[in-house]
């Protein structure tokens, strides 16, 4: 089997005094979605924190393409092909629509699929918005804005956390649409949810997280609805 | 009440506060910080640009223009391997460390130049005048606002039409997402603090020019910036401009009533102010 783009092994990871990451390994194939879904709590976005260098890491390692990535700033790891969709979106409020999509492309300005012209066909009515303050769209308009965003960076590795929190599932189904062409552009793709169906829908290969530690992965055919909800919630029935 | 005269000479001498302040209402923009030692590295701009022209003979405009690129390189490292350290949730440690840098900045200027009163001579344009129908306005006063405007315009353009200003923007709105974008932000404050004292070297050679300076006089400048950036409403530049103005009329009318009210007019206009509009006349909508 070829090299995975992204590879943690071992992760471990503090959240104060607590630890929210207990030895984690995930590993994400080139043009691959990996989903990893659990309940809240259970150290997913610590994970991703990790990943993008926000979190310290405590042991365990994070490989890009094979380069070890462990404990690298955060600015080093977009640099590096890592962008990420926050949890909450995270726009900037002094920012306008297109000034929040220009911002993705601050450091890492490389010549690839996603610019300006192309997030706008992505999501069309992101052009008519573009003078707008981004915090005054609505969530799942703001969502698109945060996913451009990040793919502005043309990044190698995307990582979506929570993409469907607070949005309805119309505008959500609307939001999943763009994942055929950003797996089409040649990232590769780890999405957290806590929408189980969604993720099973999207992905190549699914993880479910319980407190700091997978309980479960395999293909999403592979796994039973019983397994899924013993993994989420625990089988102590 | 009063004539148009003292009404143009206070906007006027709203433009040299608003120099004073620009600086600070940048930095107190991006990062949050108030730098309590700006009043005296500006005073600190002054003698830069006093000795360059006391060295090379140079008119003090030709040496602002080198202090300027040299005050830069300053506000970096004083970012760098200073503030940067300090600078986090608590506001205290870097209010503290500028306030001991205030004290270092004028006793080490005490030691290099003594407490002797100095002043930039700028030649024949110091005393030169125009005038506009019944109003005389002394050329240097209206440079030092014509500045002033030039000053905050510079700055709202690189704040609202460029990559960099974009990045300032970002980093003030949340610096932790910033870097998710790829953003340094200690080089970001590095960059401001640099401008902010580009800013300063600016302000010093009006200040150094209207009048005599000497190392203890930098906090007191800081008062006046200071309220011309709470009256303007934080982290607006064309509300610095304004507060700046309204110092400067409220200055140049309680003078104009009683000599000895000058002072005092200034702070009581901010203190009405703030009654008034306890945010300042544009506060930001976003704080």
């Amino acid at each position: 089997m070829s090299e995975p783009i992204l590879s943690v092994s071992g992760l471990t990871a503090h959240y104060g005094d607590f630890q929210a990451l207990f030895g984690v390994d995930v590993a994400l194939e080139q043009g691959e979605v990996v989903a990893i879904i659990g309940a809240n709590g259970a150290g997913k976005t610590t994970l991703m924190r990790a990943i993008t260098g926000i979190a310290r890491v405590s042991a365990g390692r994070v490989r890009l393409d094979g380069r070890d990535i462990t404990g690298t700033p955060a600015p080093d790891i977009l640099m590096a092909g890592i962008a990420m969709v926050p949890e909450g979106r995270r726009l900037f409020p002094s920012l306008s629509v297109e000034e929040n999509l220009l911002i993705g492309a601050h450091a890492r300005r490389i010549q690839g699929h996603w610019n300006l012209e192309s997030v706008y066909r992505l999501f069309p009515v992101l052009r008519e918005r573009r003078d707008h303050p981004g915090t005054a769209l609505s969530g799942g308009q703001q969502q698109m804005v945060a996913i451009g965003r990040a793919l502005m960076s043309n990044p190698r590795v995307l990582l979506c956390d929570e993409l469907s929190l607070g949005l309805a599932p119309v505008v959500i189904r609307e939001i999943y649409a763009a994942f055929p062409e950003i797996r089409a552009s040649g990232a590769s793709i780890v999405v957290i949810e806590q929408d189980v169906s969604q993720a099973l829908k999207v992905a190549d290969y699914v993880h479910c997280m319980m407190e700091g530690r997978i309980t479960l992965s395999g293909r999403p055919a592979e796994l039973s609805r019983d397994a899924i909800h013993d993994a989420y919630f625990g089988a102590t029935h | 009440m009063f004539s148009l005269d003292t009404i143009v000479q206070g906007l006027l001498l709203g433009g040299l506060y608003a120099l004073f302040a620009a600086g600070l209402s940048l930095v107190f923009g991006i990062m949050r910080l108030v730098n309590l030692a700006h009043g005296d590295l500006i005073v600190l701009g002054a003698y830069l640009i006093l000795g360059l022209g006391t060295v090379t003979g140079m008119n003090p405009f030709v040496a602002a223009l080198i202090a300027m690129p040299l005050m830069f390189g300053l506000g970096w490292l004083l970012q760098t391997r200073l503030l940067n350290r300090v600078l986090g949730e608590d506001i205290l440690p870097p209010l503290l460390v500028t306030f001991g840098l205030s004290v270092v900045i004028q006793n080490g200027l005490l030691a290099a130049f003594t407490a002797d009163s100095r002043k930039l001579a700028a030649g024949p344009v110091e005393s030169a005048s125009v005038a506009i129908g019944p109003v005389h306005m002394g050329v240097m006063p209206v440079l030092t606002l014509a500045t002033a405007v030039a000053v905050i315009l510079g700055l709202n353009l690189l704040f609202y039409r460029t990559a960099l200003g974009r990045a300032f923007r970002a980093t003030s709105d949340d610096a932790v997402t910033a870097q998710l974008m790829g953003i340094r932000p200690q080089r970001i404050f590095a960059m401001a603090t640099g401008i902010a004292l580009v800013v300063a070297a600016i302000a010093a050679l009006y200040l150094g020019t209207r009048a005599n300076f000497d190392p203890s006089i930098g906090p007191a400048r800081l008062l006046y910036a200071f309220e011309a950036v709470i009256i303007g409403g934080l982290g607006s530049l064309w509300g610095t401009l304004a507060g700046g103005v309204v110092i400067g009329l409220a200055q140049t009318m309680g003078a104009a009533v009683n000599p000895e009210w000058q002072i005092l007019a200034g702070h009581v206009a901010f203190v009405l102010i703030l009654m008034v509009r306890p945010r300042g006349l544009f506060p930001r909508a976003i704080d």
